[in-house]
């Protein structure tokens, strides 16, 4: 057969009329309704509950103020649980080092520098990383996925449909912004729901300025740190309070640059919105619990143990190191300075941020581990120990918030940029949303920096 | 099997899923978003593909493998979709598949609470092709909202095996796993509905049908592509070249 | 005279009967594979917050549509 001749004899054949398209459709839906009348009886009214309960969780009163609220319920149980359970796993773990210490050192004579790379700097990186971020997580995404499997998201999407869309985007990015929370680049696949290849696009560059699972342990910590300090009772409370205030931040620079794209580079009216509402379902608490904990909570936490572990030697090496009196780290560190002191931060912090580029897990633990002066990280017995190395620093209130600011804006993590790689197939959005992110963290640092020295 | 090996076009658009396995019966999981696809596919084949209940929850079509009465399948879990009127990418990759990719049995699951729209794909379906089977998901949510489904009026309405379950209890599954062995071994006698549409639009599709009639050979549903060009489906021109430049 | 609207016009609580569509393109397309065909019964669910976009029952689902696409579906008030 003649390929080309019987394909465009098929062209041929395309009927170019708009009624039969509708025709077609509307007799298959006519036997869809037919049927369905036929087969089902529906002693209705029983949905009233659902019916209810929607027309609360979305209603123009209690709708934005409830989805707040169910964040910060979250966050508090996350916060509030994760206290004990992480200093138990930390106790267990430099427990475990003094053995591992005793071992290196007494047993099998090994030099200091094998001492100190390991010990020092792959095993302490590990325990942090483990004990500061394995009981939020368990915490955390049973919570989350909780929601996920109750039929809450699209809730989410419908609430915020209207101020995506002023935006030049549409609600679903709610969707995939939601699922950020867990981890971006689980966020940018999800985003294939979004039929419109620019919004697509934009949900993509975008997704980023919602805190993932890796950054949430740096914002909690400081957060504790600087502002859950002012009290003594209502600790968790504070801290609970100022991460919902970043990640409301993170939304609205979401919106902003949404906007921008759309009306300069990624011009485009929105394109229609069709999005489902499921019925709520039972969720199976059981399955849940198994679910989060394997599928997320040890996928994320095996994936920051494999960063961490070698960025934790290599840290170190870094830090032991000298060239002539100074240590590497400290001339890194010390060339960065002059600007993180414009953004109300210092070398040590940019070089945390820069060397976490792999997996933003480890920026905290490379910056405590910068600013130890024997180049190896603390013991983390408490939060009041840890502020009072940072402190020592020269942190103050602008620090905190800026290294919290910072952390929620700047680049992707290595796995997040290569996701957008492979979704968008095009280098020039990975370089694109890198230099974005970073430009308005950069940005939006510096400004609340100025406005900090001008008052105080 | 048989026939579906011989075409190698057919094998291009099994290539396309990453199908080379050739020696395992090959099924098609379609439906709605959000009806527990995902679901059944993790049941059926033993993968932890998380769900949600949230429309468009899988976005990567997954494919695994189990065993049941020694015989070997191979199952495709396919987007979700709402029509196979080929007007987004997920619908012509899920078109493409049931169509041309010839999975020896396509399972539809419907929401058994929203029998009505779901039905709308299930004809579109049974337009392809006749091994249909029909998946009536969420029993459970039904009769909680006082939903009463007559399976057999439904069975008798399509032409085709209804099975209900409750895929995230595993509950029906046995009922569906044996059903798919029935239909592969030829054993359910199959009287798929074949909707009528109105004299024009019946006459149309007869006059295309005898023009693809001299194009096209019997491997292909030439009343359903019929019915695709003059609904003016200009993505099927393209499914159909790639596998007429493969023949 | 019949009471026909923009199903946007549509009030909560409320059904209509699907008359025509004045929207052409892909969205019309899109919209009838939802279930909008003629003469299908359509009923305002709930708003969103702002208003926009507003929750429809189509055929037993809930689906949340923008004014934008619906003011282009002329319906038939039901009471």
């Amino acid at each position: 057969m003649e390929n080309k001749d019987s394909l465009s004899n098929i062209e041929n054949l395309i009927y170019n009329g708009k009624d039969i398209g509708d025709g077609i459709v509307s007799s298959i839906y006519e036997r869809a309704e037919k049927i369905y009348k036929e087969v089902v009886t529906n002693d209705t009214n029983n949905n009233n509950i659902e019916s209810k309960l929607d027309n609360i969780l979305t209603s123009k009163l209690f709708g934005y103020p409830i989805m707040i609220l169910l964040l910060g319920i979250i966050f508090f149980i996350t916060i509030q649980g994760a206290n004990i359970p992480s200093e138990i796993l930390s106790n267990l773990f430099f427990k475990i080092e003094d053995k591992l210490t005793y071992l290196f050192l007494n047993i099998f004579n090994a030099p200091d520098w094998i001492h100190g790379f390991f010990i020092l700097g792959i095993y302490r990186t590990l325990a942090w990383v483990v004990s500061v971020m394995l009981p939020p997580m368990a915490i955390f995404f049973p919570l989350f996925t909780l929601l996920e499997d109750l039929g809450y998201l699209p809730r989410i999407a419908f609430n915020l449909d209207n101020a995506f869309r002023k935006s030049g985007t549409q609600g679903k990015q709610a969707l995939t912004m939601s699922m950020g929370f867990g981890c971006n680049a689980a966020g940018i696949i999800s985003t294939r729901i979004i039929d419109s290849p620019r919004e697509r696009l934009i949900a993509i560059i975008t997704n980023n300025f919602v805190p993932c699972n890796g950054r949430f342990p740096i914002l909690i910590a400081i957060s504790m740190i600087f502002l859950g300090v002012l009290s003594d009772n209502f600790s968790s409370l504070i801290s609970t309070i100022s991460v919902i205030i970043i990640i409301l931040l993170g939304i609205i620079v979401t919106l902003l640059v949404s906007k921008l794209l759309s009306s300069t580079i990624l011009k485009g009216v929105p394109s229609s919105f069709a999005l489902e509402l499921p019925p709520y379902r039972k969720p199976q608490i059981g399955k849940i619990l198994i679910r989060s904990l394997l599928d997320r909570t040890l996928f994320v936490l095996s994936r920051a143990i494999l960063i961490a572990a070698p960025a934790g030697g290599i840290t170190w090496l870094v830090a032991n190191i000298t060239i002539g009196d100074a240590t590497l780290l400290s001339i890194l560190a010390g060339f960065l300075d002059p600007f993180g002191s414009l953004l109300g931060m210092d070398g040590m912090i940019l070089l945390g941020f820069i060397l976490g580029l792999p997996a933003n897990e480890i920026v905290l633990p490379l910056i405590i581990m910068g600013y130890m002066s024997e180049g190896a990280m603390i013991e983390y017995e408490n939060l009041s120990s840890l502020r009072t190395l940072l402190v020592d620093n020269g942190w103050t209130i602008i620090t905190a918030l800026n290294v919290m600011i910072f952390s929620l804006l700047h680049f992707p993590c290595g796995t997040t940029l290569l996701t957008i790689k492979k979704e968008t197939k095009k280098w020039r959005w990975v370089v694109f949303t890198f230099l974005l992110t970073t430009c308005i963290a950069v940005g939006v640092t510096f400004i609340t920096n100025l406005i900090y020295n001008l008052i105080f | 099997m048989g026939l579906t090996n011989q075409s190698s076009g057919i094998s291009l658009i099994r290539k396309k899923f990453n199908i080379e396995d050739n020696n395992k019966i090959v099924l098609a999981l379609a439906g709605n978003p959000n009806t527990g696809k995902s679901t059944l596919f993790n049941h059926l084949t033993g993968l932890n593909q998380h769900t949600g209940n949230w429309p468009g929850k899988t976005v990567d079509n997954a494919q695994g493998f189990f065993t049941h009465n020694d015989k070997e399948y191979l199952i495709v879990d396919l987007p979700g979709i709402y029509s196979l009127l080929a007007k987004s990418k997920d619908e012509e990759l899920a078109r493409d598949f049931i169509c041309f990719g010839s999975p020896e049995v396509t399972i539809v699951i419907t929401d058994a609470t929203c029998l009505e729209r779901n039905l709308n794909l299930a004809i579109q379906v049974l337009e392809i092709t006749n091994k249909v089977i029909i998946c009536l998901n969420l029993m459970d949510e039904a009769e909680r909202k006082g939903i009463k489904i007559d399976i057999k009026k439904l069975e008798k309405n399509l032409g085709v095996p209804v099975i209900p379950i409750i895929a995230r209890e595993g509950i029906g599954v046995n009922k569906l796993l044996n059903a798919i062995n029935d239909m592969v071994e030829e054993k359910i006698k199959l009287n798929p509905l074949r909707l009528k549409y109105d004299e024009f639009i019946e006459k149309t599709i007869k006059n295309i049908e005898k023009k693809l009639d001299n194009i096209l050979d019997e491997n292909f549903n030439k009343r359903w592509i019929a019915l695709r060009l003059i609904d003016s489906d200009k993505s099927i021109l393209k499914s159909i070249n790639t596998i007429l430049s493969n023949e | 005279m019949k009471n026909l609207t923009g199903l946007d016009k549509l009030p909560v609580g409320m059904t209509g009967k699907i008359k025509y569509m004045t929207e052409s393109s892909n969205n019309r397309r899109r919209l009838l594979d939802l279930g909008l065909t003629q003469n299908s019964i359509i009923r305002n669910e709930r708003l969103s917050p702002s208003g926009n976009p507003i929750a429809y029952n189509i055929r037993g689902a809930i689906m949340a549509l923008r004014v934008e696409d619906t003011k282009n579906i002329i319906i038939e008030l039901i009471n």
